[in-house]
């Protein structure tokens, strides 16, 4: 928005009384100079006396951080993180674990059980990899393709599913669409539909924290369609200009919905973006948790110790389809998917790293996706006999108390229901 | 009358002096309304004489000191503010209390929400009201949904949005807008609208403190021309209550912000020219906006008025006239009658056509009367 106001504000203002320099937080130098060299206000540089552009440098980008190569060999030792068994084995079984639950409520949502679903096949690492390398009160703010961060820390099967078939029991009340997963004790705040519009709220989030002087940090994961947003853009400035404690982390996986990138940007990727706004950036192998790892450790103790923003693009690729209402085969093709899923996966790559450890064989394999599936399906049988919640619950929370207008919308449904309730579907529903 | 001449008088001053062959300059055309104070509130302590902008800011300055996580951001609020309703706040309270933002609104109500999820208290200033479009999104889509769509896990029930609103004689298109309707069709928002600086003070801190997101429209012509004395101390006007000002029995004239004091000037015409009784309404909170004080007038009198800056197709009157139809149809002796600004965008050397200023508001209230 451009504002052509300061002559109308000289009419209403005729004495402003106010010095200049107070408005100023990063002072100017002083005009003491007569050196040649530049005075502008807006940027730091010297004068160059030969007309240049600068290029963008889109061939040889900003370089892919890996830690382990695709059959799980570590690198350089120097990096290796050197996580103890039990966490590694707490990686891979959260994310084998989001994994199953994907696959049957996917096929739920292809039997009309549930309305809608988003699987994250092929983004299990980024999820992990970071949610692991946070303390477990620093505030997450999502997308959607996430749910490998509540997985993480612990957020049980059963409310994962009540919160895609809208049960009784959903801490949401039913009123979301499947997959917009919240949960405040977990500090994952309640996904929305509306791209990118988390972005600058995590911002004011971490700008908050920052007062509060806890210790904390503010992760926001967005798609890289979603960094073409507005909001992205304010975002990434507000957390540059107002120093705040946050990690953007851009989850590229190639694609928004059928979009892919060369439609999505001309640039090298988001990373590149980071410096624009100063701030400190990088690029992940996203199908290396370890990388996803190290890279959000060192950009959470910076962050914090710092008070400035840090921006991870882990580069990865969408394996599944967008949703359940997207055939992804009609914009790609079945051998580029074949690929990713087979030849450079997160899960199959950790699963190399800790059979070469000796923590992890066939057997074990075996045993494990007997008992995930199980456990899956299992809260999955009871999510479904679940009753519905009250109709009733259509009318709270929309302002915290409920004011007479909509008090009296809900008796006049009350009254309506009491004539007309057997043509609405009242006994899938709680009383 | 005499404030509001000694704004623009000045405002001519400033000008550069031009020579008119035909003698005398042209002079602009004087205010459309006469600010009428409030009666001084004893109930609340001292009081001190202030205008309107000035007691947006002591009701700032007493947020800020009751509440320690209270920050207030925008574009250009760190100086003061583009209409001084932030001067000295910084100074009292610190940079990372009172500070400027980037030029982007959307980023601002976002930053806002952000930082009211986790519980502290928000206050989020858009220059104009013209310039809260950017932001539509964030506000529509995402602070008034967010305790819903969460189950009340997660809310931002402690953001206030503050934007100056209304015409001010030459802001045409981009500084005159009043955009309450748009948001007026929003559930989870409140929109709020004062009409003095008494008003304004107690009505901010009650949306400062209320559990819900609320957006605080400032009459930005009342910002100098309003004075009133206003208590020191914090008080506050509770929300979804509209006034009656003036009782009255032949017709009921509802409006909010700077409209309430043409309201007030036509009841007199209607009193002097017709011998006309009216009850003068001010709505001042738009959603959750008061059905019953509005019906009970209506019931009383038999006829309304409704008047607004805001375009007549889609402005809030409709939505009230449609309410006091339903609940008032037996009462009703005559049309509900709208007296709006028109279909247009706002004009700026048209201005005094287009507002619904004293004259048509007499006309339209008189062919009622007759009706």
């Amino acid at each position: 928005m451009g504002h052509c106001w300061a002559q109308f504000v000289c009419l209403f203002v005729p004495s402003p009384p106010f010095q200049p320099s107070q408005g100023c937080l990063r002072q100017q130098e002083e005009f003491t100079s007569l050196e040649e060299k530049p005075q502008f206000p807006g940027a730091s540089a010297e004068f160059i006396d030969r007309l240049e552009f600068i290029q963008p440098n889109v061939i040889s980008g900003i370089p892919i951080y890996r830690v382990m190569d695709r059959q799980g060999q570590i690198i350089n030792p120097s990096e290796d993180p050197q996580l103890p068994k039990e966490e590694v084995l707490k990686f891979y079984k959260s994310m084998t674990l989001l994994n199953t639950m994907d696959r049957i409520l996917y096929e739920s949502q292809r039997q009309g059980r549930i309305s809608f679903y988003m699987t994250n096949y092929g983004e299990e690492g980024t999820h992990i990899g970071s949610a692991a390398a946070l303390d477990d009160t620093d505030l997450v703010f999502g997308q959607y393709r996430e749910a490998g961060v509540l997985m993480h820390r612990g957020y049980p099967l059963d409310l994962f599913m009540a919160q895609c078939y809208g049960n009784a029991s959903d801490p949401g009340k039913g009123r979301q669409m499947p997959v917009h997963y919240g949960c405040k004790d977990l500090h994952f705040v309640t996904i929305s539909s509306p791209l990118a519009t988390q972005i600058p709220q995590a911002v004011g989030s971490a700008y908050a924290i920052k007062r509060e002087n806890g210790n904390r940090i503010v992760i926001c994961y967005f798609g890289e369609g979603a960094a073409s947003e507005g909001d992205a853009h304010a975002g990434f400035n507000f957390a540059a200009t107002l120093e705040c404690p946050i990690i953007f982390f851009c989850r590229n996986n190639g694609y928004a919905i059928s979009t892919p990138t060369s439609e999505q940007y001309r640039g090298d990727g988001i990373a590149a973006r980071g410096p624009g706004y100063g701030i400190h950036s990088i690029r992940v192998d996203g199908n290396d948790v370890f990388a996803v790892y190290n890279a959000t450790k060192e950009a959470r103790r910076r962050a914090v110790a710092e008070n400035q923003p840090f921006l991870i693009e882990a580069m990865t690729y969408r394996i599944g389809h967008h949703s359940t209402s997207d055939d992804s085969s009609a914009y790609r093709s079945v051998d580029e998917v074949n690929y990713w899923d087979k030849q450079d996966h997160p899960i199959s790559r950790l699963r190399h790293y800790m059979a070469g450890r000796g923590w992890w064989d066939e057997e074990q394999e075996k045993i494990w996706r007997k008992k995930s599936r199980k456990r899956v399906m299992e809260a999955f049988e009871e999510a479904e006999r679940k009753l519905k919640p009250n109709p009733l619950l259509m009318f709270s929370d929309v302002y915290s108390e409920t004011p007479r207008h909509i008090q009296k919308q809900q008796e006049s449904m009350e009254r309506h229901l009491k004539q007309y309730g057997e043509h609405y579907p009242l006994g899938l529903y709680e009383k | 009358m005499a404030v509001v001449g000694a704004v623009l008088r000045r405002a001519a001053v400033s000008r550069p002096r031009l020579r008119f062959a035909g003698g005398a300059p042209p002079r602009r055309h004087a205010a459309h309304f006469t600010f009428q104070a409030d009666p001084e509130p004893t109930q609340y302590g001292p009081t001190q004489k202030m205008n309107l902008f000035q007691s947006i800011t002591s009701a700032l300055d007493n947020a800020l000191s009751r509440d320690p996580t209270a920050v207030i951001f925008g574009e250009d609020v760190s100086f003061g503010g583009v209409f001084r309703c932030t001067v000295g706040l910084r100074d009292k309270y610190g940079k990372d209390r009172v500070f400027n933002t980037p030029l982007c609104e959307q980023g601002i109500v976002g930053f806002g929400i952000g930082i009211a999820v986790t519980g502290a208290t928000a206050i989020a200033e858009i220059q104009f009201a013209d310039y809260i479009f950017p932001a539509f999104d964030q506000i529509v889509n995402e602070a008034a949904k967010y305790r819903y769509r969460s189950g009340d896990l997660f809310n931002c029930g402690s953001l206030t949005i503050r934007a100056p609103w209304g015409c001010v004689g030459h802001g045409a298109l981009y500084h005159s807008q009043s955009p309450e309707a748009f948001f007026a069709h929003c559930p989870g928002l409140k929109i709020v609208v004062p009409r003095g600086p008494v008003e304004a003070k107690g009505l901010l801190l009650s949306c400062i403190e209320d559990k819900n997101p609320c957006i605080f429209f400032e009459p930005k012509i009342l910002y100098r021309a309003a004075v009133e004395n206003v208590p020191v101390e914090p008080y506050y006007i509770p929300l979804s209550q509209a006034d009656v000002l003036q009782g009255g029995s032949d017709v009921t004239l509802v409006a909010w912000g700077t409209q309430v004091h043409v309201m007030k000037e036509v009841a007199v015409m209607a009193q002097e020219k017709l011998g006309v009784s009216c009850e003068v309404i001010d709505l001042k909170t738009i959603l959750p906006w008061d059905t019953e004080t509005v019906c009970k007038s209506v019931a009383k009198t038999g006829r309304l008025l409704i008047s607004h800056e805001a375009p007549v197709t889609g402005g809030f009157a409709a939505e009230i006239s449609s309410t006091v139809q339903e609940e008032c149809f037996l009462n009703l002796e005559a049309p509900i009658s709208r007296v709006c600004g028109y279909d247009t965008p706002f004009p700026h050397i048209f201005e005094p056509f287009y507002i619904p200023d004293k004259w048509k508001c007499y006309d339209a209230l008189r062919k009622m009367i007759n009706y």
